[in-house]
């Protein structure tokens, strides 16, 4: 549970994977700073995105997967708010309050054989061939992580791919007034 | 264009507007123009260090000493690198700090240019926050919230990286007052923070049969006033109360209430009341693995309350009941309003019973120590020092190892402010530029680095910084010829192995003080011990007072690591059980 030179109570929660969302000042280093953080503390990134969400304000939004403990994961949030160019963090891990999607382009190795299977498949799972100057086949796919996960196992599974994927970003489901 | 002036003189202006009387500094090419700037003024005083190192070490001890920023100048490259020390060590103990650094021009940023470093890449993990300004005329705007950064909230150091270019370059002044700070940069509680868990924490105090106050740095950060809420909420209650290492003197050493320090090497008494306590009121301290011992019996059967300014420090290693996020001067004032308000009482029956207890602890003396023979025992030459100088204002700082944990049991505080030490980081070498910062900070008092021999070699060099400005730092070195301390944990831990442990060819210290031109003082034996110290005070210059002491004292009592707050080590002839030293050896 927590980060002392003495051996800790026992663990009072499990390891779950949280997503959390920083919003900061857009400024040289802010990004540094952040994960920096988890790799000075010893906490984990399983992924990372960032880009700037306004134009008039200067803010960014990061987004990252990480797990931990409930209490691992409050403590990473509570660090992450002394970083000064912090706006807020938000634990998205609940669930049902939030949507998460996720895009990987992939680049895959086409032959007489297999292309009938794989336009079956990319179809079945709405992957869009993007065209490109070389006329080679690349495929984008977005949603749920768990979706292209599967999409990816199952075209492993006809012939050789190369795949770049963004990491989850996500965002409160929960109703605004 | 007529209101625009160099960055150098934007530098100059803004520590001027920031109240800034003393920078403590080293030149180099990438600062030129600011000490260019500085040459022509003198409104603000600079002292020139011996190496960048002493230079952050000395505004800690002036900042925590005075209460104010403490400010460095260093040159880019090998300056900016000496001072990752310092900026460590102010940042594990909350140091209010503005360091400048001098860059190499934008132009070569980049190009492994002469004297480059990436400053702020360097710094970043060390620093509360760090800058690199391009833009002249964001230089004044980047000071003031430096400045406001550095002491809000939790303080720290923080780090503003010029090129030099930008210190030659055109650029406008802004004021401090004209510059806004967006709130989510600060820490700014609303009026009525908290006011619900102050409530709930004061009304659990008022039920308490057997309270302690555990009262850490964070009190003594918050102002003298804090000290004196501390004080007085402690006496209504009629609690005993400890104090960590960095919270000695916010209640004084003869008060009443007062059990002393706790942890490793703290009281018997004080730790034994941390493990049997049912109310824990944890005041600006944050569970340091020196001062719990084993977590999973750490005090076991206590309700805990627990402030901080810093969040974070919050169920970080040990789980409390009732959190309270604040300053320490505005929650005990309300907690002080709340209990006259509701007439709360503790129960004087179980108070006394629990005060008997305690006192029954206080009869084990765990201080004693064999005092027998000519020689002199270390404890002994700090507690002669106590008594020698308890009627003068006086300064104490250290280095890091059993002299500082010595000067901590035997040296008595009564007043917040008055104690310099390398709590969080153990920085050994801190102690002798801090005494300098303070003397500057304080010119008329008394201002003792009480030092090991080992330690006070790492920054030995700082001499001809206390001799150039004629100030009369007194160095108090007890000196057993050991890294004492690692000498301790190897006779106690791996067999009495002494590892690279002792300090051979050691410099003759009282011809060393004579070198640079000040008094050099010895003492071998108890006889002429009281002579030293009183012509050490007394002597208008700064002194080197080598006092030799026993060579193979250990630091006692102490809770070995891996063990509880009710397992402590009164002597050597009592052994750790060997499985929890085993399990404690891996430890630091």
């Amino acid at each position: 549970m927590n980060k002392s030179v003495y051996a800790s109570p026992d663990q009072v929660s499990e390891t779950k994977r949280h997503i959390l969302t920083v919003l900061v000042d857009n400024e040289p280093g802010v990004l540094a700073r952040v994960i920096g953080m988890f790799s000075g503390r010893g906490y984990n990134i399983d992924s990372l995105n960032v880009a700037e969400v306004s134009n008039d304000e200067n803010i960014s939004r990061i987004t990252i997967v990480t797990h931990g403990t409930s209490e691992v994961v409050s403590q990473i949030e509570k660090q992450l708010l002394r970083i000064v160019p912090v706006h807020s963090v938000t634990n998205l891990d609940q669930e049902g309050n939030s949507v998460e999607a996720e895009v990987a382009l992939v680049y895959i190795y086409i032959s007489d054989t297999n292309k009938k299977k794989v336009y079956q498949l990319c179809d079945l799972y709405r992957a869009r061939k993007i065209e490109n100057e070389n006329n080679t086949t690349i495929f984008e796919i977005a949603g749920a992580s768990e979706r292209v996960n599967r999409f990816i196992k199952e075209i492993n599974e006809i012939t050789k791919v190369e795949i770049v994927r963004s990491g989850p970003v996500a965002i409160s489901s929960i109703k605004k007034k | 264009m007529n209101n625009e002036i160099t960055g150098a003189e934007i530098v100059l202006k803004s520590l001027a507007e920031q109240g800034v009387e003393v920078v403590f500094g080293y030149p180099g090419g990438a600062v030129l123009p600011i000490y260019d700037t500085l040459f022509k003024q003198n409104s603000i005083k600079h002292v020139l260090v011996r190496q960048e190192g002493g230079a952050i070490h000395a505004a800690e001890g002036y900042a925590r000493s005075t209460g104010k920023t403490g400010v460095v100048l260093v040159t880019s490259g090998p300056g900016a690198t000496n001072v990752v020390t310092g900026l460590t060590d102010a940042m594990m103990d909350s140091v209010p700090i503005v360091c400048i650094t001098g860059q190499v021009p934008q132009h070569l940023i980049g190009s492994d240019a002469f004297q480059e470093c990436d400053t702020t890449g360097i710094t970043r993990p060390c620093t509360k926050h760090n800058y690199l300004v391009k833009d002249v005329n964001k230089l004044s705007s980047v000071f003031h919230e430096a400045f406001t950064i550095a002491q809000n909230g939790r303080p720290g150091p923080v780090l503003i990286d010029i090129p030099k270019d930008v210190q030659f370059a055109s650029g406008t002044y802004e004021e401090k007052n004209k510059i806004i700070i967006p709130s989510h940069r600060l820490f700014e509680p609303s009026p009525d923070f908290e006011k619900n868990k102050i409530e709930e924490a004061v009304a659990l105090i008022s039920q308490a049969k057997k309270p302690i106050f555990y009262i850490g740095g964070g009190c003594i950060n918050s102002g003298p006033k804090a000290s004196k809420l501390v004080r007085e909420f402690i006496n209504m209650v009629g609690s005993p109360v400890t104090m960590t290492l960095m919270g000695l003197g916010v209640v004084g050493s003869s008060d009443k209430n007062s059990l002393g320090m706790l942890g490793m090497h703290g009281m018997y008494e004080a730790n034994m009341a941390m493990h049997e306590c049912d109310v824990m009121i944890n005041i600006g301290a944050r569970f340091d693995d020196r001062v719990t011992g084993r977590l999973d019996a750490f005090s076991p059967n206590s309700k805990k309350i627990h402030i901080d300014i810093d969040e974070s420090n919050i169920n970080k290693t040990i789980n409390v009941d009732v959190p309270i996020i604040g300053d320490v001067k505005q929650v005990v004032e309300k907690m002080i309003s709340i209990w006259k308000d509701k007439k709360y009482k503790i129960d004087t029956v179980s108070l006394k019973l629990w005060w008997d207890k305690i006192n029954k602890w206080k009869e084990i003396d765990c201080l004693n120590y064999n005092n027998e023979g000519k020689q002199i025992k270390p404890q002994y030459a700090v507690q002669r020092l106590y008594e020698l100088t308890k009627n003068t204002k006086t300064f104490i700082t250290t280095e890091v190892g059993q002299h500082q944990m010595w000067a901590a049991q035997f040296y008595k505080f009564e007043e917040p402010n008055r104690w310099l030490t390398s709590g969080g980081l153990g920085t050994m070498g801190y102690g002798f530029p801090a005494a300098i910062g303070a003397q500057v900070g304080h010119p008329d008092a008394l201002v003792v680095d009480i030092a090991g021999d080992a330690s006070i070699l790492m920054n030995i060099q700082e001499m001809s910084t206390a001799v150039q400005y004629r100030l009369p730092v007194k160095i108090f070195i007890l000196n057993n010829e050991y890294m004492g301390m690692v000498r301790q944990w190897q006779e106690l831990l791996h067999g009495g192995r002494y590892s690279e442990s002792y300090t051979d060819s050691l410099p003759d210290f009282v011809k060393l003080a004579e070198s640079y031109k000040a008094v050099g003082l010895r003492a071998k034996t108890t006889d002429e011990l009281d002579d030293v110290i009183t012509q050490m005070i007394e002597t208008k210059n700064t002194v080197i007072a080598d006092i030799w002491v026993t060579k193979e004292e250990n630091c006692f009592p102490m809770i070995q690591s891996g063990s509880a707050h009710n397992e402590m080590m009164l002597s050597k002839d009592q052994k750790q059980d060997k499985k929890s030293a085993e399990k404690g050896k891996i430890l630091v």
